[in-house]
């Protein structure tokens, strides 16, 4: 019983931070029709900054984000408008997942040229100190990240529902021609989104660190899991997102516990697969529309 | 009428051209280039008759690679095959990921766009896992090829003419479907799938079957791939940047065209093995693959042969109206202006 619920609360815990890294993803999906590839290794560029910071100036990797929030988010309106903006015509889609791949490549060498091959961690008081839950022992890390994760979600979601930008993001997603008459912005509202939504990865790239020893190739294993989480949970629905992460950390967790190790991801990319055959849209997706 | 009589002396010298390659270039390290090169030459083929046809962006074809070359593995050890009796393997390798193709393809098809690219991923580290956890594939340790007997000096060429045979056959058979009656229905899915339903097409079968003839040429020269390169493991023979090399070969040469990922596979493939070992240990070389990666995507997103079609038809475009033979005079239409522009535009099309 406690192996289960020691798997359940990994599972929760983990899943959130899952969760808010893939919301960025499924956000971006979900106003710009676009698939960011590189959502993976800009999670772990992240976590390098907060490691930089932590090695050099000795910042707290959690105070850290003050600094890496701000400047993940610039970096994502940047590659928003000097690469993905400039995509047009029918194969947008296929273009950009090959930009975005392009983009990934060069993060990726310049992290390997920076900081090399070996595996860190991002360290901290709180990622030896525990606390007893269950009847076993769990870093604070775990609590300090998922908390993290609760509060940054329930920000994009306020920013989203109660918010005048927020809505103009929801009325881009709705209809972009719509949106563009009724005046809004729509190439601004998407340089934002894609700030925004590399922002939600620089947030989870530090938790990622504080729980997850980390290299430059870190981000192809990333970015497959939380694509999985995005068609889980329907994309660009932030919701959807939130209940797959949950679903495929907790599934690992269970499988981890009481199968066998190796085959943990291969359950829940086989899960994903019966989901789709069921619902092809995903859990909460909307039903696709006609292909353009 | 020139064309008629050109495009084929044309072809044929191409392929004597690449037939004699070998013979004119023997350093090893060249003819090791040209192997490696002509197996993406028929991957990229491949993959265009599914994907460029049908606008269906699969990054999962690596499947079909890795279950070629697992297979050819396998099959080689077990039934202690060596030299050149391992290449008849290959046409099996390519109903073996056929056959893979059919689940595959039934699963993946059924959604579109965004969500089938993810879904190819999702069966690509599916089986990427399957290679690392079972048995038979030698866990991430991989399987060696037996020792190979060809004689030095030739060594790479056996290699040459069966990756040379197998690409040969895959763009001829590309170029068979595009000119025929499938080959219509892939496009016309490409532009308008449920239009094309309405017209009649049967949208999944014939999706399915592009995608499962897409996966035997890749298996076959995955195999061939292993026996080359001596070895298959994991992250190797299933390696997700062999996908996103193949789908950028077809986009810088034009997606969706005979020659195109031909001509792509041709420029990127040397050009890899080129720079790679330039820049040795350093990272850099990620950084300017990265770079001319997006450079080339969008500088020329319609890719070189669409391109160069278009501007070989605007200049004959050009040409033929100053000719009075062919200027209609004072009385010619817009409409007519347009015709012959389009017809411009199809004669440079069919130039290249």
């Amino acid at each position: 019983m406690s192996e289960f619920l020691q798997a359940l609360t990994d599972g929760v815990l983990g899943g959130a931070v899952y969760a808010l890294m893939a919301a960025g993803l499924t956000l971006i999906f979900g106003v710009l029709d676009i698939i960011n590839i590189a959502q993976g290794v800009l999670v772990i560029l992240a976590a390098y900054l907060s490691y930089a910071l932590s090695v050099h100036l000795h910042l707290d990797p959690l105070l850290s984000l003050l600094i890496t929030v701000p400047v993940m988010f610039v970096l994502g309106v940047v590659i928003q408008w000097a690469f993905m903006g400039r995509l047009r015509g029918g194969e947008r889609t296929a273009m950009s997942l090959l930009v975005s791949y392009g983009v990934a490549v060069i993060i990726e060498g310049a992290l390997y040229q920076t900081f090399g091959s070996q595996f860190v961690s991002l360290q901290a008081w709180y990622t030896t100190a525990t606390v007893h839950v269950f009847g076993y022992y769990l870093p604070y890390s775990y609590l300090f990240g998922f908390g993290l994760a609760v509060v940054a979600l329930a920000a994009i979601y306020l920013m989203l529902y109660r918010t005048k930008f927020g809505r103009s993001i929801r009325a881009t997603v709705q209809d972009k021609t719509a949106a563009r008459l009724i005046g809004v912005n729509v190439d601004r509202v998407a340089a934002l989104t894609f700030g925004i939504g590399v922002a939600a990865a620089a947030a989870g790239g530090a938790m990622y660190g504080l729980t997850t020893p980390f290299n430059p190739d870190s981000g192809y294993d990333l970015i497959s899991r939380l694509l999985s989480i995005v068609i889980l949970g329907g994309m660009g629905s932030i919701g959807g997102a939130l209940v797959a992460a949950l679903f495929m950390v907790t599934a690992e967790e269970m499988v981890n516990f009481y199968w066998e190790p190796k085959w943990a991801t291969a359950v829940y990319y086989a899960a994903i697969v019966i989901v789709l055959l069921v619902r092809p849209q995903g859990l909460f997706g909307k039903r696709e529309a006609r292909a353009q | 009428m020139t064309a008629r009589i050109w495009r084929p002396v044309a072809n044929l010298a191409l392929l004597a051209a690449f037939v004699v390659f070998p013979l004119v270039f023997t350093n090893p390290a060249v003819t090791t280039d040209a192997v490696y090169t002509l197996i993406f030459v028929a991957a990229a083929a491949a993959w265009n008759v599914f994907s460029g046809y049908t606008g269906y962006i699969s990054l999962g074809h690596v499947v079909f690679f890795g279950s070629g070359a697992y297979f050819t593995a396998i099959a080689t050890l077990d039934w202690g095959l060596t030299g050149s009796e391992v290449f008849w393997l290959l046409p099996l390798a390519g109903l073996v990921s056929a056959a893979i193709a059919v689940p595959f393809g039934l699963l993946a098809l059924r959604v579109r766009r965004h969500t089938f690219v993810v879904i190819t991923i999702a069966v690509f580290f599916i089986f990427q896992l399957m290679a690392y956890n079972l048995g038979i594939t030698g866990g991430s340790a991989g399987l060696l090829t037996p020792p190979i007997n060809f004689a030095t000096a030739t060594f790479n060429n056996p290699f040459y003419y069966v990756a040379l045979a197998i690409a040969a056959g895959t763009v001829t058979v590309s170029w068979l479907i595009r000119r025929s009656r499938f080959g219509l229905q892939l496009r016309a899915i490409r532009d308008d799938e449920d239009r094309a339903r309405g017209l009649g097409v049967r949208a999944m079968r014939v999706k399915l079957g592009a995608f499962v003839f897409s996966a035997i040429p890749v298996a076959m020269v995955g195999g061939l791939w292993w026996y080359f390169t001596i070895i298959a493991d994991p992250p190797d023979a299933f390696d997700p940047l062999r996908d996103l090399t193949i789908a950028l070969m077809a986009f810088l040469g034009g997606l969706g065209t005979v020659a195109g990922p031909v001509l792509g596979a041709l420029i990127i493939e040397p050009a890899q093995l080129y720079f790679f070992p330039q820049v040795g240990a350093s990272y850099v070389y990620l950084i300017v693959y990265g770079a001319l990666f997006l450079l080339v995507i969008l500088g020329l997103p319609r890719g070189i042969i669409p391109t160069a079609a278009e501007l070989i038809g605007k200049w004959r475009a050009r040409r033929s109206q100053r000719s009075p033979v062919v200027t209609a005079g004072d009385g010619e239409t817009d409409a007519e202006i347009a015709a012959g522009r389009r017809a411009a535009v199809r004669a440079g099309e069919s130039a290249l």
